[in-house]
């Protein structure tokens, strides 16, 4: 095993993640936002989370036993739950502990 | 006020201490059995912290993939990072010096939860978003940690509890789209990615999926704020 590569490999992961993260704030930085970025600062959230909750799902098969199921049930239980609630960590538990029942049983 | 601050960040982020505690045990494992032991566990969990890339790392690490190859993979794979920052920009102005961490710290989860805080105050909403900060990434090294220490060896049976994370993204979508007056970012967000995931397959979704939210909310940008 090379530490050396091993180290420089971690530290380029590091750097380019960070790059990632800091590189809106140093393009924006002190100046005033542009209108267009203020606009894209107020709607990414919502299109983002979307994307992230298809993101956690894409490795799910529905053309096949058992279709996704589990996950359409439990992310259904969450959602139900937390419309109903408006309780973000009684919703998780209840989701998460119906979907580590359900992949048990089907 | 901090102490009620730190409080309601401990409570919050209890959902990412579950997650993390098994994403982070997962890694750590996978690490070990690759031939990097707890300390490399430590140091990718405290530099690099962005859960998925650091298990498309050790792939990268095991294959021994030229650092190039390593750069540009870290750049598609986090590239939504970029979306996270552009819409905290604001709601992170004026932070001081607890800024450049919480910037460092913006991942998913994290984002997740302080993309909708409810502090008003701006002082309160920054020390409760370093909190939150830094509590996550507490958990995601304890985890990884753990994961290196313990190997394989733990006693029970975990399967299915990493859908704690998924759970948590839908209660935040749930949670903006009952607080949004407009549903088309969101409804945007979410035909665009499920398009793109049967176009581009699983492994290669992200990155057009970004590109078309941007396009798309940028055609709407009128409309959006008509409606508002």
């Amino acid at each position: 095993m090379n530490d050396t590569y091993a180290l420089s490999a971690i530290l380029v992961m590091a750097a380019v993640t960070a790059l990632l993260r800091f590189f809106p704030f140093l393009v924006m930085g002190n100046k005033k936002t542009p209108g267009y970025v203020e606009y894209l600062g107020k709607v990414l959230p919502y299109a983002v989370m979307a994307m992230l909750v298809v993101y956690c799902l894409k490795g799910v098969d529905f053309t096949h036993m058992p279709f996704g199921i589990c996950e359409i049930i439990s992310v259904l239980i969450v959602v139900g739950v937390h419309v109903w609630k408006r309780n973000t960590l009684l919703s998780i538990i209840l989701g998460t502990s119906c979907y580590m029942l359900l992949i048990r049983i089907m | 006020m901090k102490r009620r601050i730190i409080k309601n960040a401990l409570i919050d982020t209890l959902p990412v201490l579950s997650g993390y505690m098994v994403l982070g045990i997962g890694f750590g494992i996978v690490l070990e059995k690759n031939g990097y032991g707890v300390l490399w566990a430590f140091l990718m969990s405290l530099l690099i912290y962005a859960g998925s890339m650091q298990y498309a790392g050790i792939e990268l690490l095991a294959g021994v993939a030229s650092l190039p190859t390593v750069a540009l993979t870290t750049l598609m794979v986090n590239a939504r990072h970029l979306f996270y920052g552009i819409s905290m920009i604001d709601k992170y102005k004026g932070a001081g010096a607890k800024k450049p961490y919480m910037i460092f710290a913006l991942t998913d989860e994290t984002y997740s939860l302080v993309c909708y805080t409810k502090y008003e105050n701006e002082k309160e909403r920054h020390f409760y978003c370093f909190c939150v900060s830094l509590f996550d990434q507490c958990y995601w090294v304890t985890g990884s940690v753990l994961g290196s220490l313990l190997g394989s060896a733990l006693p029970f049976d975990t399967a299915g509890i990493e859908f704690s994370m998924t759970a948590l993204f839908v209660t935040v979508f749930v949670e903006q789209w009952i607080s949004a007056k407009n549903h088309l970012p969101a409804v945007c967000g979410l035909i665009a990615s499920a398009v793109c995931l049967v176009i581009f397959g699983k492994d290669g979704f992200l990155i057009p999926s970004m590109i078309a939210i941007l396009v798309i909310l940028t055609l709407m940008k009128r409309k959006v704020q008509c409606d508002e």
